[in-house]
């Protein structure tokens, strides 16, 4: 399998760098000094992609590599891949599933409690040297909240699942109502945030959700809300949510996605109410290497013309 | 002297004049909603005289039936002496540690306390502190803050919570809570306490060692006593091991702080979330150059919530007392 030639789109893992470079001829699409010239010399020799939340496959890549085969996403999310165009050319799709559900979940739960709680900028407080004895700041409670998912698949229902041992309602609006769960459906979004007090994006990005949280929307979840994202930045109107937080119509945000990442509103770093953090809801040693093995058990399974382990497409 | 019983009066005409509650020093939930106190009752404030505590006492206090109080105005043995009407004591807080019970229990005056009004938002916080510190959120947070996921881009890999065995030290009305919110989580529970709970699914273990042994992460959720002060020792840390994480949300003084620093500096365990200190509001300064550590300044009860519940029992505990009503909170006397 080392006459494969796989192309990595970014240094997304460098556990998952390694494993490939053992199994493949790997290639790396990063400090590239001349990409044409790259392309010229490799592009026929690669018949996989490993893509990620930061670059997957669209078409100008897809094209520039009449060998692919297979594109393997380290991400379960897609919103990177042209799925309709890898279908036309014939060119499989894999991601990776329900490895990552409990640490994006609980980074929901994180992000909750470090923004109702004021958790970083306690954090913050203390470290400056300034803490005396007689002050105080009162936070918000958490347990026994209402809590609105959007976006009832897996992630969200891991959400709802934790949130409930807080003793929090659930309600959740997504494409469909789905008859078998206990949660409250609202038939939308506006719905939802209006009868909510935290809301929390955990839906798929495709072109229906796009900027699906916009001022209407947090106008609706109100100046006692919070926002937390663990979804793609792109979900949020970010222009929108800096204002309502700037301004205070939004109470707090608890944000794990941008729409330019790595750049961040620099509006936000003046707030106490907002927590940021770099796209690390799957970062930890345990599910990065569990995807990492999955990519490279999609790609094994591929080349060996065994069935994929979690296609797509 | 005996407490004589409360003459009967009825409520809608007790002038405010003779519900006197003494205050040595204002509690958190006090200051926050005085007023709804000072409504119902003649509040006694010690702490705006100019006069030192001892001779405001002899010169005001001495018929007051009641005082509220909390750590920050301890009830000594001393202080009751002076107050020779005194009839209850009703503290802003769970604990009762800065009252002398045995000397209530002697004089016959009641204590009550805040109930568990507080243990939901303690054991959130403790929750909270257990996702930041093993998902690195608040050295996520000052990563993006400080520009360098920009700039940098490299980012250390955070520890997921799922499969992982967290020992709950002390499984009361704090720690029952984080027990089954942390099972939510996927989280593998156990618990040492004075007494094994046979009524939870959580494993016991007998002593600290043990769970420190057979654990991950320690969440500290027990009062403070003489038998759990600095219980967590170096002993115990050497057992929890380099990856170890230790959560405390009770009292400073059940860690050996001094050893606590010196295991996070050196790397014997992994990293820390910590509400209370030994000296407070005094932080080891060393605590400040970590990235695996996060520092509250005691505030996990500290909710608008809960302030409001809290401050609804404490007037509801006066009210039943000026009232010859059952008292909402009473705590039991074990002297």
């Amino acid at each position: 399998m080392e006459a494969m030639g796989v192309l990595m789109t970014y240094p997304m893992s460098s556990y998952l760098e390694q494993q490939l470079q053992n199994r493949f001829t790997l290639f790396r699409l990063w400090n590239l000094p001349n990409k044409t010239h790259f392309f010229n010399h490799n592009a026929h020799n690669i018949q996989a992609v490993v893509g990620s939340t930061h670059i997957g496959a669209d078409p100008e890549l897809i094209d520039s590599l009449p060998a692919l085969e297979i594109v393997s996403s380290f991400s379960v999310g897609l919103d990177k891949v042209d799925l309709a165009y890898c279908k036309e050319k014939g060119i499989r799709v894999t991601n990776t599933p329900d490895v990552l559900t409990d640490d994006v979940a609980d980074t929901a739960i994180g992000l909750i409690l470090a923004t109702l709680r004021r958790i970083c900028e306690d954090d913050r407080f203390v470290r400056s040297g300034l803490w005396k004895k007689d002050e105080f700041k009162l936070s918000v409670k958490f347990s026994g909240k209402k809590v609105g998912i959007l976006g009832l698949g897996r992630i969200g229902t891991a959400i709802a699942k934790r949130a409930e041992s807080f003793n929090c309602s659930i309600s959740y609006h997504s494409r469909s109502e789905k008859p078998e769960s206990k949660y409250k459906y609202y038939p939308s979004v506006i719905k939802l945030a209006s009868n909510c007090d935290i809301l929390v994006v955990a839906c798929a990005l495709t072109e229906q959700t796009r900027h699906i949280i916009n001022r209407e929307v947090i106008d609706a979840l109100g100046p006692k809300g919070v926002l937390v994202n663990i979804g793609r930045g792109a979900h949020v109107d970010e222009r929108e949510l800096v204002s309502a937080l700037v301004e205070g119509r939004l109470a707090g945000a608890g944000l794990d996605v941008f729409e330019h990442e790595p750049q961040v509103p620099e509006e936000l770093f003046g707030l106490d109410n907002v927590v940021v953090l770099p796209h690390v809801a799957s970062s930890t040693v345990e599910t990065e290497m569990a995807m990492a093995d999955l990519v490279v058990g999609n790609l094994e399974a591929h080349f060996l013309k065994k069935p994929l382990l979690t296609p797509v497409v | 002297m005996d407490p004589k019983p409360q003459d009967h009066q009825s409520p809608s005409s007790t002038p405010s004049e003779l519900r006197q509650v003494l205050v040595l020093r204002p509690p958190p939930v006090f200051a926050v909603h005085e007023q709804d106190f000072s409504s119902k009752f003649h509040i006694l404030k010690a702490y705006d005289s100019p006069l030192p505590t001892h001779d405001f006492l002899q010169a005001h206090a001495q018929s007051v039936k009641a005082v509220l109080c909390s750590g920050i105005g301890p009830i000594t043995a001393e202080v009751i002496h002076n107050l020779p009407a005194l009839e209850l004591v009703v503290t802003a807080s769970t604990g009762v540690n800065h009252i002398d019970m045995a000397e209530c229990r002697r004089r016959g005056i009641t204590v009550t306390n805040t109930g568990d009004v507080f243990s939901d938002d303690v054991a959130d916080a403790a929750v909270g502190l257990l996702i930041d510190v093993m998902r690195r959120i608040t050295s996520g947070d000052r990563f993006v803050r400080s520009g360098r996921w920009a700039t940098s881009g490299e980012y250390t890999l955070g520890s997921k919570l799922a499969c992982k065995r967290v020992g709950i030290v002390g499984l009361g009305n704090i720690g029952s809570r984080v027990a089954t919110r942390l099972k939510a989580m996927g989280c593998l529970v156990s618990y040492t306490s004075r007494q094994e709970k046979h009524t939870t699914p959580f494993t016991f273990y007998p002593n600290i060692l043990q769970l420190a042994f057979n654990s991950d992460a320690l969440v500290i959720c027990c009062a403070l006593t003489n038998e759990t002060r600095h219980i967590i020792n170096n002993k115990v840390m050497m057992a929890l091991g380099k990856k170890g994480i230790i959560v405390n949300i009770a009292r400073g003084a059940i860690i050996n702080e001094v050893e606590l620093v010196k295991c996070l500096v050196e790397g014997e365990i992994g990293g820390a979330g910590l509400d209370v200190f030994e000296n407070e509001p005094n932080v080891p300064k060393e605590l400040f150059e970590l990235d695996n550590v996060v520092l509250l300044p005691h505030r996990t009860a500290f909710t608008q919530e809960s302030f409001y519940n809290a401050a609804q029992i404490l007037i509801g505990n006066l009210e039943a007392f000026f009232t010859n009503k059952p008292l909402l909170t009473l705590v039991a006397n074990e002297f």
